[in-house]
């Protein structure tokens, strides 16, 4: 089971890991696990698991280009971020990182701290016996994911995704 | 077909013709990385990729700004291991500690120029569109592997055309033009989009760069002003420059949307917190008393921001109780206003001084905020936290009334100090 997280809308990666707290500052870069959401949701670090959803409103991850936003959101095991829209940086990083970002409206029909049951693979959410199909993204994307993130695609194929040649 | 201007730019790095839409592998002109997130992209380009050189040592300019001059030892190690890399990898285009901000240095020297695709590890890398360049922020793994391929990868993007028309009226300026798109595109409203500037040929490119730099706060790819007129005339003749003949701005080329703004009736505009496209006319606002007055960064840290807040203070002193903070964006402009007495007026009002670099604008060091301290500052950003304390207000404004709300200790109006 995975537990939702439910945020509003115009997240910025200053909430999701303030500038104070980028590695650039810590002592040891395996701190910034420490920091996901600390000043907006400072129980978020202590009690998220490994597989948990973000259910966002839209433009999640505005701001900087701060690539240490979603990495800290991958060191806590987050299995996926839906969102109706994402910030282009964001999106970005997060594919990069192997992190699933799906395009879909869920804040209305979830709530904070339901216990869902998430099939990454299909693409599918079970909340209280109900199935919540989300949109597929485009095959390219999805090859990303499967190789663990953009580097591991690049060195796999020498090339970047719908590079031909 | 015609072209908007990132369709022709992305075409000319693709080497084919591009349209809205598609994906494309593009060559890059020129990477820009700072030293905050150098660390992390160094540590992916050998670690991760297993890269022993960067594509090309020409192609890169690495610039110490974001806590310049280092403020723990934590980042003057960091800063200490990245000028050892710079040297290894024969990179010559170092701008270190006091030089200035990245986007308005790699101007000033002339590495950016129009036509250019240019990527940073910085979201207001957008800055760049100020001389009619694509230039767009990336995180560090994107950005190790432009350093690793000098390429990248993207999708070409729709764009949002700007329609100013007229001409500011006295104590108005490139903020409030940039606030006011701000506000009817709002906080995602070019996402995934360029956004052109038009009607702003009058403009100079620093002021060309506010408008640039606030592309990204629409959620802009890029912010591209086309490189015509006479501000930029100007900038050409000193560095030398030239447009690229494919380069021009097209009747015909398809925009998804075009926001109108009628110069003269615009007055100025503030951003409230904690979102940028939170913005009101500063006629509407509540009397907010503010505690420090902030101007810098690479939105309005220019020269002729901070002569535009000189000419206002000219002769007068800050309001008892309010800190006055001034942080040139680049060295070159810090010379310019001490060269012609600009410096001189600053100073005589109660400014106090910081060193070229993005400063307080990312909360790490020179003027962080205390909770419930109140911000009138002249950067992009007043999201909760970036200052400082989450529990400290930020307010967006122009240089003119971060002039006049030093002077009175509340969010004024030009006109209203201006005898």
């Amino acid at each position: 089971m995975a537990r939702i997280w439910i945020f509003g809308a115009n997240v910025n990666t200053d909430q999701i890991v303030p500038g104070r707290y980028a590695p650039y500052m810590l002592k040891d870069d395996s701190e910034l696990r420490k920091y996901p959401f600390v000043e907006a949701r400072p129980e978020f670090a202590a009690t998220v698991q490994p597989g948990d959803l973000l259910v966002a409103g839209p433009n999640f991850g505005c701001g900087s280009s701060r690539e240490y936003a979603p990495l800290a959101l991958r060191m806590a095991g987050i299995g996926a971020i839906i969102a109706p829209l994402f910030a282009r940086i964001f999106y970005r990083n997060a594919l990069n990182l192997g992190i699933p970002c799906f395009e879909a409206d869920l804040t209305g029909a979830l709530h904070d701290g339901q216990q869902v049951e998430f099939d990454l693979t299909n693409g599918q959410l079970v909340a209280d016996g109900q199935t919540i199909q989300l949109p597929p993204p485009p095959t390219f994307l999805q090859e990303v994911w499967a190789a663990g993130g953009i580097v591991p695609y690049y060195k796999q194929h020498g090339r970047f995704p719908g590079q031909v040649g | 077909m015609a072209q908007t201007l990132a369709e022709q730019i992305l075409s000319h790095a693709a080497g084919r013709p591009v349209q809205a839409g598609e994906n494309v592998v593009v060559d890059i002109d020129l990477a820009m990385m700072h030293d905050s997130i150098s660390p992390s992209i160094i540590k992916i380009l050998h670690g991760e990729l297993g890269a022993e050189r960067v594509w090309d040592p020409e192609r890169i300019a690495v610039v110490v700004d974001h806590v310049a001059p280092a403020a723990t030892i934590q980042t003057a190690e960091h800063q200490f291991k990245l000028r050892r890399w710079v040297r290894e990898q024969g990179i010559t285009h170092l701008y270190d500690v006091g030089r200035g901000i990245s986007h308005p240095v790699l101007v000033e020297e002339g590495m950016a120029r129009p036509g250019m695709l240019i990527i940073g590890s910085d979201s207001h890398s957008t800055g760049y569109g100020a001389v009619g360049a694509f230039g767009t922020g990336m995180g560090s793994t994107d950005m190790a592997l432009a350093l690793a391929s000098g390429q990248t990868w993207l999708r070409v993007p729709e764009t949002v055309r700007v329609q100013a028309r007229g001409s500011f009226r006295p104590g108005v300026s490139a903020k409030d033009l940039g606030l006011s798109a701000a506000r009817k595109i709002t906080a995602d409203g070019a996402t995934y989009q360029s956004v052109e500037w038009h009607g702003v040929d009058f403009l100079p490119v620093s002021d060309r760069m506010t408008l640039a730099t606030l592309s990204i706060e629409v959620g802009g790819k890029a912010g591209i002003v086309p490189p015509t007129g006479a501000g930029w005339e100007a900038h050409a003749a000193r560095r030398g420059l030239t447009v690229p003949e494919w380069l021009r701005v097209e009747d015909g080329a398809q925009y998804s949307r075009t926001v109108e703004i009628d110069l003269d009736q615009l007055g100025p505009q503030i951003s409230v917190p904690h979102y940028v496209d939170n913005v009101v006319d500063l006629r509407d606002l509540d009397r907010i008393a503010v505690d420090v007055v902030y101007i810098g960064t690479c939105t309005n840290g220019h020269y002729n921001d901070m002569a535009a807040a000189a000419r206002i203070l000219k002769g007068r002193h800050v309001a008892s109780g309010v800190r006055l903070l001034v942080v040139p964006a680049s060295s070159e402009a810090l010379r310019q206003a001490s060269a012609d007495g600009t410096l001189e007026i600053l100073l005589a009002a109660g400014a106090a001084l910081g060193t070229p670099g993005c400063g307080a604008c990312i909360g790490r060091h020179m003027g962080v905020l205390a909770p419930d301290e109140v911000c009138l500052f002249t950067g992009n950003r007043n999201f909760r936290g970036r200052m400082g304390s989450p529990q400290a207000n930020i307010y967006l404004g122009s240089p003119e009334v971060a002039a006049a709300t030093a002077l009175t200790g509340y969010i004024t109006h030009p006109e209203d100090v201006v005898g």
